[in-house]
């Protein structure tokens, strides 16, 4: 039995190995934010936000896969959260009544283990049921599948059958156990035995039969024999309490794991609701192949900003299909680094079956996504700015594969404009020549005019808006780029405030 | 002589390894029915006694036949193992190890097919045949099985199988011996017939060959080092050398760190006798000392010597004079006790004998010391005796034309730093004090450049 709910074909790995690169992304794309606020400050949510946005697909099948799970999650939340329930409950019943097997003799391993099984049949009594009520309603193929391997594997005589397992395993009849003699005439090889005629009182009947049967009572004050053959049954235990005890085990990882896949659902949950209640809307994006050049979008917002300000954003939307190379110049504050934030954003929530901070969206996945800020100030101060921000190109050179996707934000920018500029160009071009694509937010003039003198259709140049009154709408629009920054606009705001 | 020889042609045959592997089986098994014997005195139940004698015997069997076989396979030349071989094979096809073997076999196969329940209730348990009944783990685990979810923990209990036997196992045993009488009659029967069956020849050779079966696995341990061992030419020529030899618990000492074992070669030509070391404290000389010792030792055993190539002295007697801890015990001091030990070891020596003399006299002063080892080495000189004699004395290394000097070596590059080799030629005392100058900072323009005008 499996859960199947985030792949169609294997557990999730919650202990998978991330990106190199993944505090940075978390610090350029501000994701702890999303994290926030699909934990609610829940640690496991949080974990599993963080795993599951970090770790991408690399297909679109699983993509739709896990959409159309989401899809029914967010259509039937209360159910979702439901199910969710129930591992919680297994580990908040496991810790109230210290069940759990601690013991290291065969005898206290098999009957903790029982108490554990006998535990989680109860749980799994329910979710049975909730399979019973829902199986109809909901229309994703991972959820039918998981439901109805539900109705199918835990049918009413399977848990006759575990129950009566669980009965037999109290021994009221004593144990029965075979054996050999081995070595120097030593018994060897105990093992429990099914008695041959199952219920009642088989005890007495095996007296009945043709073998002679020799027994033997221990004399009440004799301890010595009493632990000795206290140790036998422990030998002749030890396999069965084994195969219990990983039975239980095994259960509580199925637990666990129907746990661990819900989890994303929930954070999921978590943040649409948060976001609907700011009216931002949310879509489920169309993935394309690696191997394509797609990105399409409207109202793409900054997620992290509307969640920090608790209020509605501004979107973006732009047509980049069959680009490779997309420059954002134009003013300060314009909303240039918020629109590449949304962008890296959406395409890590994208890449993990989420929904969008947008009203469309489309893009083809990537291979690897990477940022490249620049950095306010580098506190270590061991090397010169340029140095650092070049060693950091140089650590995402050597992670990069084609097909990936590029964000850079005012790169190579710590030394005068020409040198800058031919050190991006350098790269820019290099990293184009292996199908990488480039988002390049830049004030560089020069750069910027370099690739549109080009003028080729592979390229995409987004401008930050300015109004003729200075004023910023902070949405961005096609044009080309201008040669300044609108900088003094900015100066004239802080220092005559009021003057227009 | 004779005996050197006997034991290096056994030795050979030795290193053949499949033959080698078989023996180390054999004398295995040895071990193992020599343990079980010892555990039959100690026991207290009848029928485990019984069982443990039996044990025994299969497992002397096994031996005696697994070597018959074994010795019938290798290609042996050395007269001892030829001799073994002839015994060997007549013994195994004698009837009373044949009626042995087939006996115990017998017993313990209608032994072994026994199976029996046991019904544990409180304070009770019944013993009675067994009745086909299942396995009851192999059906719990099938019903969990749709569970599976990957590799978990292993519950099982680690079950403490000494060889004891508790009242309440030696009355279940008791309860199978009623259940099942035929085989145990058969048990009965052959302890009657075989209380002891261990061969005298047999059990020499056993006793023989762990001498030689542990000496080569010693020799093994060493061989990733990729340390060479020979078989010496031994005799009465004066004329000995060894090629890279070392010291074989050094080197057993280095076996599982990474550190190079360092080999020398040393040589004495006529009329040399003495072997006088110097050099840099902590430079190999003891090393080299011990391992001059060792491989005349060993080769007066029989046995390969560390080294590519060697021919070394048949001596008499050893002895050796390492410095000591003072014993407070002894008012009489560290010199007097030296001289006393020197005096004796010179009393006992014949010319045939080999002397390793460590740093003495190096608690007294400079000139005593120069004193006493000069009179100390005519003596021995005059003795014709073989020897090593390491000293920080740099005058005794060109005492007579008897004597070789050896000194142990530092990098070229780096004074401070010890090569461990020890090569012939004249003692050097000045490279010596100058390095050491050096390090310490006191050389002439050291010392310039540190008092400043």
């Amino acid at each position: 039995m499996k859960v199947l709910l985030l792949h169609p074909d294997r557990n999730f790995d919650p202990k998978a190995p991330l990106p190199p690169n993944q505090d940075t992304l978390v610090q350029d794309l501000e994701l702890e934010t999303l994290f926030q606020a699909m934990a609610r400050g829940d640690k496991f949510l949080y974990q599993t936000a963080r795993q599951a946005l970090l770790s991408s697909l690399g297909d679109p099948t699983e993509i739709r896969y896990r959409q159309a799970i989401l899809q029914d999650c967010l259509e039937h939340p209360e159910v979702v959260r439901e199910i969710y329930q129930i591992p919680i409950e297994a580990i908040q019943r496991k810790q109230r009544h210290w069940m759990g097997i601690f013991s290291h003799y065969p005898s206290g391993i098999l009957s903790s283990s029982v108490q554990l099984l006998e535990m989680f049949l109860d749980l799994l009594r329910h979710l049975k049921q909730v399979a019973d009520e829902q199986v109809g309603q909901f229309r994703s193929a991972g959820f039918r599948r998981f439901f109805e391997m539900i109705l199918r594997e835990l049918d009413d005589a399977y848990f006759v059958e575990v129950e009566n397992h669980l009965r037999e395993l109290r021994f009221r009849n004593g144990v029965l156990l075979s054996a050999r003699l081995g070595r120097g005439n030593e018994g060897q090889d105990y093992l429990l035995c099914k008695p041959n005629q199952p219920n009642g009182h088989w005890a007495k009947r095996i007296f009945s039969k043709q073998s002679p049967v020799y027994s033997f009572n221990i004399h009440p004050r004799d301890d010595h024999g009493a632990r000795a053959l206290g140790e036998l049954r422990d030998r002749g235990l030890n396999l069965v309490a084994n195969a219990v005890a990983q039975s239980a085990d095994h259960i509580d990882s199925f637990i666990s794991t129907l746990r661990q896949e819900l989890a994303f659902y929930v954070g999921a949950l978590n943040l649409a609701e948060s976001l609907s209640a700011l009216e931002m809307p949310l879509c489920l994006p169309e993935a394309f192949q690696t191997s394509e050049r797609k990105h399409a979008f409207e109202g793409l917002y900054d997620i992290a900003l509307a969640l920090t300000m608790q209020k509605s954003v501004v979107g973006n939307q732009a047509n980049a299909d069959d680009k490779d190379l997309v420059i954002v110049t134009g003013a300060n504050q314009g909303g240039k680094s918020t629109f590449l934030r949304s962008i890296g954003q959406a395409q890590a929530m994208m890449q993990c079956g989420l929904f969008v901070g947008a009203e469309s969206f489309s893009a083809n996945l990537a291979s690897g996504l990477f940022t490249h800020y620049k950095r306010e100030e580098d506190s270590s101060m061991k090397s010169g700015k340029l140095d650092e921000e070049l060693a950091r190109m140089s650590e995402i050179i050597s992670q990069l594969r084609p097909d990936a996707l590029v964000l850079f934000n005012e790169s190579f920018a710590a030394t005068n404009e020409r040198e800058g500029a031919e050190i991006a160009r350098q790269v820019v071009n290099a990293l184009l020549e292996r199908r990488i694509k480039v988002f390049f937010v830049t004030h560089q003039y020069e750069l910027a005019r370099g690739y549109h003198t080009q003028g080729s259709a592979r390229h995409l140049f987004l401008r930050a808006e300015r109004q003729p009154d200075g004023n910023r709408t902070f949405k961005l629009r096609e044009g080309e780029p201008l040669p300044t920054s609108f900088g003094e606009d900015v100066y004239q705001k802080i220092f005559k405030p009021g003057m227009d | 002589m004779e005996t050197i020889r006997y034991r290096q042609q056994a030795l050979r045959d030795l290193q053949e390894e499949t033959w080698l592997a078989d023996v180390k089986t054999f004398a295995e098994r040895m071990v193992l029915a020599r343990r079980y014997l010892a555990l039959v005195e100690k026991l207290d139940f009848d029928l485990h006694k019984k069982g443990w004698l039996l044990e025994a015997a299969l497992m002397y069997c096994e031996a005696v036949e697994g070597l018959n076989h074994a010795l019938g396979a290798a290609p042996l030349h050395s007269r001892g193992f030829l001799a073994l071989r002839e015994y060997v094979a007549s013994y195994a096809r004698s009837q009373v190890f044949k009626s042995l073997y087939e006996e115990a076999r017998k017993v313990k196969a209608g032994l072994a097919v026994l199976k029996y329940s046991i019904i544990i209730q409180a304070g009770r348990f019944s013993v009675r045949k067994y009745d086909g009944e299942t396995d009851y783990s192999v059906e719990v685990e099938k019903t969990f099985e749709k569970f599976k979810q990957g590799a978990v923990k292993d519950y099982r209990v680690e079950i403490y199988e000494g060889s004891g036997m508790n009242h309440i196992e030696a009355k279940i045993l008791e309860f199978v011996a009623r259940l099942y009488p035929e085989p145990f009659a058969a048990l009965d029967r052959f302890c009657e017939r075989h209380p002891a069956f261990i061969d005298e020849t047999i059990r020499a050779f056993d006793r023989e060959v762990q001498f030689y079966v542990a000496y080569l696995e010693y020799l093994d341990s060493l061989k990733h080092k990729g340390l060479p061992f020979c078989f010496p030419e031994v005799g009465a020529s004066r004329e000995v050398f060894a090629r890279e030899t070392f010291d074989l618990a050094l080197a057993g000492s280095f076996s599982f760190s990474s550190k190079p074992v360092i080999c020398n070669d040393f040589e004495l030509r006529e009329p040399e006798r003495v072997i006088v070391e110097t050099g840099p404290n902590q430079g190999g000389k003891t090393t080299f000392a011990r391992a001059f010792g060792q491989v005349h030792f060993l080769a007066s055993l029989g046995l390969l010597v560390p080294g590519r190539k060697a021919r070394l002295f048949l001596f008499d007697r050893m002895f050796t004079h390492f410095e000591r801890e003072e014993d407070i015990r002894n008012l009489s001091g560290k010199l007097q006790d030296d001289l006393l030990r020197i005096h004796a070891i010179l009393n006992s020596a014949t010319s045939r004998s080999i002397l390793v003399m460590n740093e003495i006299f190096s608690s007294t002063t400079l000139k005593d010391a120069l004193f006493l080892s000069r009179e100390i080495m005519t003596r021995l000189l005059a003795l014709d005796a073989l020897g090593v004699w390491v000293t920080f004395i740099d005058e005794m290394a060109s005492f007579s034309e008897k004597t070789v000097s050896m000194v142990s070596t530092v990098s070229p590059e780096n004074s401070a730093e010890r090569t461990f080799r020890i090569i012939r030629k004249p003692a050097d005392g000045l490279a010596y004090a100058l390095s050491l100058a050096e390090k310490h900072r006191l050389t002439y323009e050291h010392i310039k450049e540190r008092i400043q005008p």
